[in-house]
């Protein structure tokens, strides 16, 4: 029937739909089969430029079709799907909207072939990911939605800036590997970094995304950091800075992990741990790296979404949403838990499960090219994963002490989000060979070496080990944990203040004395121009032609000297 | 009190045995070892026992890392409300 159409456009007229349709069952088969057609779409998109445009003379490529690019779009409809079944009776219409649109968003990124196509659908993500974050409904969700669509405007401008100054220098918008060297092409990459949560400014994600509503934050986990991972794979593979960048990322995201109370903040940290896996990957660049890079990415929307469905869950069963208001849950919300143990495990790279046979494939780049410090970085990341995530999550939510409440488990619908997405997981460790054919380059990795398996295994059950000896250690506090955004969210503010109270006595001084000379200069004017003036007084008729004529006389004379 | 409370998960009698049980696996992992030989990339991590050891350490590490910047960066969770 339809041999092409842009993939992203079936999510955008299901979004329509779903804004138009009042009939709630209607609507929920919409958001459910929207992404479905989507995928269908993804999957007929063939390799190289297959749709232009034009915009001010500009040739565009709308459509751009290649292996990587697919797998990005593939798991981006995948999530768009399971988010609605998990989604579609329990969030406001408004958010499936936005979810909808943001999923396009993410669909057109991975497809766009130049860098104005990029820029447009990565604003569409940045605009409606703010509104997914705003149906959280509460005044904390509306603030911190502010200062998330503050960031991703800001970075977005950068991002522009970048691309009209490469378009100048080099006259084209190709999406080509570039290295970062110059003014644009370092805009470019910061652009994106602010998206990949890279520092300093990472702060956005663990600020908005736990403030989003239980369903939204399913959403929000998936498509931001990815899509910008998706671009970095496509701009900057092999930029050796970006292996620092990511190893701090890794860290930055178990410490704060590790100091954090709330439960979904938890899984916010963690993300940036795990985009900062792909974010090495990236900078290593080889085609071992790039495959790990982007199979991490496919695990982990997978996993990183089943994480915030099943604390969704908790987080809408109970009201409460800090580790030290629940615990025990164990006892009434069995699928929700075991759903979030697979996904920890999951996320901690255990044998049998997708990280394992996904993030190796890191490792394994890193090996490669004889980079020890970041093998071993990594290793120590992978443990310290497993403790921030693998166990803390599922431990103090699901165990821990009885906090006495008795919620009821999932609704049938998430159930059914949270088993698929649990059987995916398992699914991708056991049978990798279901995911490698579809990655950029060919496969030649075995994660299942028996050596292997158990270095991974002593690796991480001594860090379970390490997790109870040193639980007094890690007792949840009522704490936040100060980042980068104090400087806008405090300091700046008490900046204001500051100079407000010392500049404010030299204004005044510097007020008054204004004052003074004003009331000088009104007096001498009252003086000279008021109806007793000189000026301002009536003279005669005579004096006033005798003045002309003296006045004409001085000019006539200058005009004959000069 | 009802079924749930006492839960046998919660037993002390199950805990115990919970951490035998897991010690015993932990050893298990560890001799392994002599069986099915770790291959190494970068010499010692081919050591007996090597992963074990650096999983633990990692950990230990990481907590009273992140203990020591708690202590600077932790605040009330009401710090930005007032």
């Amino acid at each position: 029937m339809f041999e092409m159409l842009p993939p992203a456009l079936a999510l955008i007229g299901g979004a329509l739909l779903t804004a138009l349709i009042s009939s709630r069952q209607l609507r929920a088969l919409v958001v459910i089969v929207a992404p479905l057609i989507c995928l269908y779409f993804i999957w007929q998109v063939p390799d190289g430029v297959v749709l232009r445009g034009e915009f001010l003379g500009y040739p565009l490529e709308l459509v751009e079709g290649g292996p990587v690019r697919r797998l990005f779009a593939t798991i981006f409809a995948i999530m768009s799907a399971t988010g609605a079944v998990f989604a579609f009776n329990h969030a406001r219409r408004t958010e499936l909207v936005a979810a909808q649109l943001y999923a396009a968003g993410a669909v057109g990124v991975s497809f766009a072939g130049d860098l104005l196509t990029l820029f447009v659908f990565w604003e569409i993500m940045a605009l409606f990911s703010t509104v997914v974050v705003w149906c959280g409904g509460t005044e904390k969700a509306r603030a911190a939605g502010v200062r998330y669509a503050i960031m991703h405007l800001l970075g977005g401008v950068i991002l522009k800036v970048g691309i009209e100054g490469l378009l100048v220098t080099t006259g084209s918008l190709d999406i080509r590997p570039l290295a970062a060297e110059d003014f644009s092409t370092w805009m470019i990459l910061i652009g994106i970094l602010i998206n990949a949560a890279a520092p300093p400014l990472s702060s956005w994600l663990s600020d908005a995304y736990p403030t989003a509503s239980p369903t939204g934050s399913v959403f929000l986990s998936a498509f931001t950091t990815k899509t910008a991972i998706l671009a970095l794979i496509l701009l900057f593979p092999g930029e050796s800075i970006l292996v620092g960048i990511g190893l701090f990322m890794v860290f930055y995201g178990i410490f704060y992990a590790l100091l954090e109370n709330d439960i979904r903040r938890i899984l916010a940290f963690s993300i940036v741990n795990q985009v900062g896996f792909m974010v090495v990957a990236v900078g290593i660049g080889t085609e071992t790296a790039i495959n790990g890079a982007s199979a991490h990415a496919f695990a982990h929307i997978i996993y990183k979404a089943l994480l915030f469905m099943s604390a969704g869950v908790v987080v809408m069963r109970t009201g409460k949403h800090l580790c030290t208001d629940v615990g025990g849950l164990f006892r009434t919300m069995p699928v929700t838990m075991w759903c979030g143990v697979i996904g920890a495990l999951a996320i901690s790279s255990f044998p049998l499960t997708s990280g394992f046979t996904t993030k190796t494939l890191i490792s394994q780049a890193a090996v490669d090219e004889g980079l020890v410090t970041v093998y071993f970085l990594l290793a120590a990341a992978s443990a310290g994963v497993f403790l921030h995530a693998g166990i803390k999550f599922p431990w103090f939510v699901f165990f821990q002490k009885d906090s006495g409440l008795r919620p009821d488990d999932a609704p049938w619908n998430m159930r059914i989000a949270m088993l698929f997405f649990a059987f995916l997981c398992i699914l991708i460790g056991v049978y990798p060979q279901l995911l490698y054919p579809l990655l950029p380059y060919a496969v030649d990795y075995h994660p299942y070496k028996p050596g292997k398996v158990l270095f991974y295994l002593q690796l991480l059950l001594f860090s379970g080990l390490a997790f109870f000896l040193l639980l007094p250690w890690m007792k949840r506090t009522l704490t936040i944990s100060l980042d980068v955004d104090w400087l806008w969210r405090r300091g700046l503010p008490v900046l204001v203040q500051f100079v407000a109270r010392i500049g404010k006595p030299p204004v005044v001084a510097a007020r008054r004395r204004l004052q003074h000379g004003v009331d000088l200069l009104t007096a001498s004017a009252r003086h000279t121009m008021g109806h007793t003036g000189p000026l301002g007084r009536s003279w005669e008729i005579g004096t006033t032609a005798l003045w002309i004529v003296l006045l004409l006389m001085v000019y006539v004379f200058a005009y004959y000297l000069f | 009190m009802t079924q749930s409370d006492n839960h046998w998960l919660t037993r002390p009698t199950t805990i115990r045995w919970l951490w035998i049980i897991g010690y015993s696996v932990l050893a298990m992992t560890v001799l392994l070892q002599l069986l099915i030989p770790v291959k190494g990339y970068f010499g010692v991590d081919s050591w007996f026992g090597f992963g074990a050891l650096f999983g633990f350490l990692s950990c230990v590490l990481m907590v009273f890392g992140a203990k020591f910047i708690g202590k600077l960066l932790k605040r009330p969770e009401d710090y930005y409300d007032v």
